[in-house]
């Protein structure tokens, strides 16, 4: 900022004074307004390097599992397919639901048990029963599952696309033709 | 270099800071001991590998054909354990004797921040065995996020990367252990102790009459040397004793029983067997959390400083409370394993009422008419209803944390620990 030249009005002075920003204080502002302009790039490409690149899962969407014939599974059993995290279970009536292995509660691995006609979560006790239901608590949803397709006579499970639900209900089950 | 060792580390000190009971040296044993875990962790990195396919071979490598292999190991292993609990001492003390006021209260809070740091370093390393320990308490850990509201499952997915623990989780959880959560460490700590000597040092009780100032060399100096050298010879021989552990292989289609998460969310875990985990993983947590960081925030004026548990009615009733916290959930424990449990006896009601509000509901009760019988005719100071809230908490959460670790057998049920 000038020194006020004594010679002049103090009025037309302080006009002067009082408008627009000092040289000092622009740079300033430009410089930081600049810094957070680069700050801002450098956390939005970090952002898109890390979020990006979608790796491929093994078991990709629209991937079926061929699980095996239609009539190679007995009405009211349940077969288990480890590999692919998922148990084909088939109902009294012929329907087919491919139920997946983690229980709702904290996500621990379930085991059908045959005898008890019950899936057992050894974690904290959690039951279901053959459609994937809760039939004892701490879990409060039913079973995730797979959709199932059959095309020619064959079972085949999508383990790309996994469906949650809060209960079972009989449109969840695939009919053979 | 001098100069900025001598920002941090005092080069006169308050004579009446030297005696042990001060701060028992605590902050600065965390201090070593990151510093060894990250000089364990280096001598790691150079034979762990950070894919579920080689991750638990790498580890049987280092156990079986490195000269000195389990031995750094167990070290990284049991300093992590002992970093965590002298972190968590160390926030007693500050606590019990009032050093968060005043001036010291962005500290606190920085002080939360690094013990939370701590936290998900433990959690973040203990993925990397890939063992089936690893696995499956990874995995209840991480469903647990899922139950935060509104955002919970979409956080739960961008942490693991997908829908359950894999190649990606291991990179990232690898990445966060070894790369950003040690720097944040690193440069939290420095921040931390250079705040401590802008407060004037550790705090010492106000009641002394006259200030004397020491040289470090060799009142203070000599003291840390003796106490690393401690710490070193204790964790070396845990280490050379005791081996860190490893089950077999992960396998993601088969759960052990029981399945426990790790050590630290203990508790935690035992509450989700009392509470619906909406409660148990998100409202307490995060509502003692949020206590706990508002804590130097409440307007006090009337305690003195540095004096262990404010006064006599002070510890009188800290006492007392910690007895109370001890019943309370002990009773707890018992009512709902062998006399009820909400969830069965109410099945017509959401279980988020049944086993959530319902018990918390039962819990503020006794807590209201404790408040009323005991507390409120001994009128105490602000800061001595605080420390008794506090005390309240933190032996509820360690009853909670030992039954977790050392109480809980097959199913999940309650068993003796010899019997497990």
């Amino acid at each position: 900022m000038k020194k006020p030249d004594p010679s002049i009005q103090p009025e037309m002075t302080s006009v002067h004074e009082n408008e627009g920003i000092s040289r000092r204080d622009f740079f300033s502002l430009a410089w930081k307004s600049l810094g957070i302009v680069a700050a801002l790039e450098l956390i939005g490409s970090a952002s898109f390097f890390l979020f990006s690149g979608k790796r491929k899962p093994k078991t990709g969407t629209g991937q079926l599992l061929e699980a095996g014939p239609v009539d190679s599974f007995g009405m009211n059993t349940v077969t288990a397919f480890l590999g692919g995290r998922f148990f084909l279970a088939r109902q009294q009536d012929g329907g087919f639901i491919a139920i997946s292995l983690r229980c709702t509660h904290l996500g621990c691995a379930i085991s059908w048990e045959e005898s008890r006609k019950r899936f057992i979560c050894p974690c904290h006790s959690s039951a279901f029963d053959i459609t994937g239901e809760v039939r004892n608590p701490p879990a409060a949803k039913a079973l995730s599952y797979y959709p199932v397709l059959i095309e020619n006579g064959i079972v085949k499970v999508d383990v790309g696309t996994l469906v949650e639900r809060n209960t079972f209900r009989k449109d969840q089950l695939t009919y053979a033709q | 270099m001098r100069t900025l060792f001598l920002h941090l580390h005092p080069s006169k000190v308050n004579e009446a800071s030297l005696r042990l009971n001060r701060t028992f040296g605590l902050g600065g044993m965390a201090a070593l001991l990151l510093v060894l875990q990250v000089f364990t962790g280096i001598l790691l990195r150079f034979y762990y590998v950070p894919s579920p396919a080689e991750a638990y071979d790498s580890i049987l490598f280092l156990k079986n054909r490195v000269l000195f292999g389990p031995f750094i190991r167990n070290i990284h292993h049991w300093s992590g354990v002992f970093l965590l609990l002298i972190a968590f001492f160390h926030f007693l003390r500050v606590f019990f004797t009032g050093a968060y006021r005043n001036e010291r209260r962005i500290n606190w809070l920085f002080g939360l921040l690094l013990l939370m740091l701590i936290v998900l370093t433990n959690f973040t390393g203990y993925l990397l065995p890939w063992d089936q320990l690893a696995y499956w308490a990874i995995t209840v850990g991480t469903t647990l996020i899922g139950y935060f509201p509104f955002f919970g499952n979409a956080l739960k997915t961008m942490i693991i990367g997908g829908k359950e623990l894999n190649a990606a989780t291991l990179q990232s959880f690898f990445t966060f252990h070894t790369a950003v959560l040690p720097l944040l460490l690193i440069l939290f700590v420095i921040y931390h102790f250079w705040r401590v000597r802008k407060a004037g040092g550790v705090m010492v009780p106000d009641v002394q009459e006259q200030k004397k100032m020491v040289p470090v060399m060799p009142d203070l100096v000599f003291r840390e040397l003796i106490a690393a050298l401690v710490v070193l010879a204790v964790i070396f021989a845990f280490s050379a004793i005791f081996n860190a552990p490893l089950l077999g292989k992960a396998n993601p289609a088969y759960s052990m029983n029981p399945t426990k998460a790790p050590w630290y969310f203990a508790g935690v875990q035992e509450l989700l067997m009392h509470f619906h985990p909406f409660f148990a993983a998100f409202v307490i947590p995060f509502s003692v959390l949020l206590f706990l960081a508002w804590i130097p925030f409440l307007h006090f004026n009337e305690a003195p400083n540095g004096v262990w548990f404010i006064s006599e009615t002070g510890k009188s009733t800290a006492g007392a409370t910690a007895v109370f916290a001890l019943i309370v959930t002990l009773s707890g424990i018992f009512f709902n394993a062998w006399v009820v449990n909400f969830e069965i006896l109410l099945p017509g009601i959401p279980a988020v009422i049944s086993n959530g509000i319902f018990p918390l509901l039962i819990l503020i009760a006794m807590m209201a008419g404790y408040y009323k019988l005991y507390i409120k005719p001994r009128k105490l100071t602000k800061p001595e209803l605080v420390q008794v809230m506090f005390v309240f908490i933190m032996v509820s959460f360690i009853i909670l944390t030992i039954t977790g670790i050392f109480f809980r057998g097959r199913d999940m049920d309650l068993v003796m620990p010899w019997n497990s």
